[in-house]
């Protein structure tokens, strides 16, 4: 058995680091903070008790900032942002959120991000980022370079964001916050959390229903508590939010998408609107508007081993000929499908759903399938 | 009957000219839940540190190492189905394989229990 490796970087912690210690926590480095990957329940308990009844995320780590116009105009920070993302920012409703992906000028992913245009009296021209906790300091960076005059980036790092998911996670809310229960999927809302001031978005990455909570760093370990303290509520760690977005079908940056994949390769054109495709005006829009054309080459699809043995990140996956085709991006073992899932790459002609598959694991090829994702059905508040 | 340990948190529980191999409590609370166990042949020739079976946590595949040279004699297939039983009972019903010993002085190579104690209170 082989030891994890320790950096000797000083870690990070988010404004919930005690609370995590205190239900007992295993801690592990994650994105240069000291998160919980697991608390004494372990992953499997957490992954099904989120999808059973409701999980709670500390997702503080993630980045959270405000693009603001000085002129107050939706328009302008609108614009700004569609200089650097493929998504409709323009046509967002007020408290409307999408999801989208920070574009190099190859079209390959620098980073993937929530956009939420806020609806708050008085915020006309500002719109809401949540980006990877590991990508963050390079994508405000990278936004930073390249504002025209008159848009600012405010970064918010005395904000938490934790995440309520699962079936029960509305009902949980609803008690303390009555106005997040009609909130539909991908909109939010700012409400009073028990006296504490929240803003809440209707989405999440576990494939359940749920919410995301953002709240003063100083006001996150009582919000905390106050949900936890439902018998419907437990604590989850990473290693479930891991296993659950995979099941899912989600996205993890860095592993199913980065520099080299465009969003069209990712399967992300549903992040694309009709507009933006039609138009370009984004970084790599030649590259997306050919792949939309004519078909990428390579495609992200899901892959179900037929066996019992996980397929891990850098699987070679073949043809039953022993061709290569592609490689694993993600995989491990669902819970909720009891067994093995993956995802990863695969040329365009080998992509269609069924089709078999060897994947080499530990140098022997095991047979699988190309599979339908979600592999766990997504349960959003349509 | 003597149960010798490795850094690496195998166990082998020596009967006779043959030992059970499996890993200890410690290593199974450290992995979490097992839901995969990838099990050596029967038959097969084992050097000391060949990696001798795969165990699979939800995050993350690990090796088991051959504490001791020799050939696999048994595995135990009750894991392909229920790899959980190396959470519950790691040093029992959760076994690995049992080894035939081709050289028992490698045994002196290898921790005590009370040696293993203590080298699990030094790095948790």
């Amino acid at each position: 058995m082989a030891e994890p490796a320790h950096s000797d970087q000083p870690l990070l912690k988010t404004p919930l680091h005690a609370e995590h210690v205190a239900l007992g926590a295993r801690m592990v480095p994650f994105a240069g903070y000291d998160m919980p990957v697991q608390y004494p329940a372990g992953i499997l308990t957490e992954h099904n008790w989120t999808r059973e009844h409701a999980g709670l995320f500390d997702v503080s780590h993630m980045g959270q900032a405000f693009l603001i116009a000085d002129d107050k105009s939706h328009e302008t920070v609108a614009k700004a942002l569609e200089a650097l993302i493929p998504a409709d920012v323009l046509n967002l409703k007020p408290n409307q959120q999408r999801y989208s992906q920070l574009l190099a000028d190859d079209g390959g992913i620098l980073d993937d991000l929530m956009v939420t245009r806020v609806g708050a009296p008085g915020h006309e021209g500002w719109l809401y980022l949540v980006v990877n906790a590991s990508m963050k300091e390079a994508d405000y960076a990278h936004i930073q370079a390249r504002l025209p005059k008159g848009v600012s980036l405010n970064r918010e790092d005395e904000l938490a964001l934790m995440a309520l998911q699962g079936p029960s996670a509305a009902a949980v809310l609803a008690k303390l916050a009555p106005e997040t229960d009609d909130l539909p999927f991908m909109m939010s809302a700012d409400v009073q959390i028990g006296g504490i001031s929240c803003h809440v978005s209707r989405s999440g990455y576990t494939g359940e229903d749920g919410f995301e909570i953002s709240c003063k760093a100083e006001d996150a370990a009582k919000l905390w508590n106050k949900l936890l303290a439902d018998p419907e509520v437990k604590p989850i760690g990473l290693g479930a939010r891991d296993s659950l977005r995979l099941e899912a079908g989600l996205c993890l940056y860095g592993h199913d998408i980065d520099t080299t994949t465009s969003p069209i390769e990712a399967g992300l054109i549903w992040s694309i609107q009709k507009r933006r495709r039609e138009e370009g005006g984004f970084p790599g829009a030649a590259r997306v508007q050919r792949e939309i054309k004519e078909g990428p080459s390579r495609v992200r699809v899901g892959i179900k081993p037929e066996g019992r043995a996980p397929a891990r990140e850098g699987t070679v996956i073949t043809t039953p000929d022993g061709h290569e085709v592609g490689i694993v991006t993600s995989g491990g073992f669902g819970p909720t499908v009891n067994g093995p899932v993956a995802m990863g790459y695969v040329s365009k002609d080998v992509s269609a759903v069924g089709t078999d598959l060897h994947l080499v694991v530990r140098g022997k090829p095991l047979p699988a399938k190309v599979a339908a994702m979600p592999f766990a059905p997504h349960r959003y508040k349509r | 009957m003597t149960t010798r340990y490795t850094k690496d948190h195998e166990y082998i529980r020596v009967e006779g000219d043959a030992g059970i191999v499996g890993i200890s409590d410690y290593a199974q609370s450290q992995l979490g839940d097992v839901v995969f166990v990838e099990l050596p042949s029967v038959g097969k020739t084992l050097s000391k540190g060949d990696e001798a079976a795969v165990v699979e946590s939800v995050k993350a595949a690990s090796e088991v190492y051959a504490p001791v040279s020799g050939e696999v004699v048994e595995v135990n297939s009750d894991l392909e189905s229920a790899p959980g039983t190396v959470n519950e009972d790691p040093a029992g019903r959760g076994w690995f394989l049992k080894i035939r010993l081709t050289n028992p002085s490698e045994l002196d190579g290898l921790m005590t229990e009370e040696q293993y104690q203590e080298f699990v209170k030094s790095i948790s």
